[in-house]
């Protein structure tokens, strides 16, 4: 928390890496409840023109959300994320997320942050609001 | 959110609809979720949350929380099964096969601990078109036991070729 009261604009958040495992779908699908089988069913997926079964956009977007509470070292902290979901997430692919500070103040802090796989941008365009 | 024992959307490939606005405006009846310190570890686990007030009751109460504290992204697990319905709902008439997640926004107040009773509450916020595609827009308003918000979502799906 300490830290965060530190960032000024134009400042990073450590970057998070997570390479999501084959049958993490299956395991977000029983946590989360959305059982879409473009997530947990290679053939149906290919039935639809998907190259093979993708991630929810939801996971994509915790991954995002937990970069920001463990930059934060609290999950209070995180008071707002927006994302907008583009290209598509797939499992055995590493995550990255980044984060940059575009405003600090008075207890405030305010992101721009994207979640990449490769040249992939899976979550573009977020923002999240942490209060201090 | 798709449902467990859906049907798969197959049977929808291929049609192809109007965009109606008729449902804008629409609201549910709350959906109602008791939140178990079980799932809150489910959850955490499957999306890698390391922080010990996710998984250990001793470890959130010495952080001051009341129970096992739900990561904020947890929201997705009791919203979800009040926005679902409304995505489902064949008056709002989105075609499945082609619809993907847009974009999402979640606003949080009060932390959900295990114990708590949230209910959610969906509107149809908002459907339009755009360059051919069709833009759904919902937000459920989610409250605890105590009347508190602890969570406001926006959630965009956009339908292709609407």
């Amino acid at each position: 928390m300490n830290e965060l009261a530190s960032l000024s604009e134009g400042d990073p958040l450590p970057e998070l890496r997570v390479t999501p495992d084959k049958y993490l779908p299956h395991r977000y699908a029983g946590a989360s409840g959305d059982f879409n089988p473009i997530h947990i069913d290679p053939e149906f997926a290919k039935a639809v023109g998907l190259p093979r079964n993708i991630l929810h956009g939801l996971y994509s977007m915790a991954q995002v959300a937990r970069a920001h509470t463990e930059a934060a070292g609290d999950p209070r902290a995180l008071k707002r994320l927006s994302v907008q979901f583009r290209g598509m997430g797939v499992p055995e692919e590493e995550i990255v997320v980044t984060s940059s500070v575009t405003e600090a103040g008075d207890g405030r802090v305010v992101t721009a942050t994207q979640a990449t796989q490769g040249d992939n941008r899976i979550i573009r365009n977020a923002s999240a609001t942490l209060e201090i | 959110m798709w449902p467990s024992g859906a049907s798969e959307p197959l049977n929808r490939l291929g049609c192809r609809m109007a965009v109606s606005t008729q449902a804008v405006g629409k609201e549910y009846p709350p959906v109602t979720y008791e939140v178990g310190a079980e799932k809150i570890r489910e959850y955490a686990n499957a999306v890698g949350e390391t922080n010990p007030v996710h998984l250990d009751r001793d470890a959130a109460r010495a952080a001051g929380f009341r129970d096992l504290v739900a990561p904020p992204m947890f929201c997705v697990v009791y919203a979800g099964r009040s926005v679902g319905p409304a995505v489902f709902d064949p008056e709002v008439g989105i075609n499945y096969a082609t619809m993907v997640h847009g974009s999402q926004e979640f606003v949080w107040g009060e932390p959900v601990c295990a114990g708590d009773e949230i209910s959610t509450v969906t509107r149809v916020a908002e459907i339009s078109e755009k360059h051919g595609n069709g833009f759904y827009v919902f937000e459920s308003v989610s409250t605890n036991q105590g009347g508190d918000e602890v969570v406001r979502g926006t959630w965009t799906n956009i339908v292709r070729g609407a």
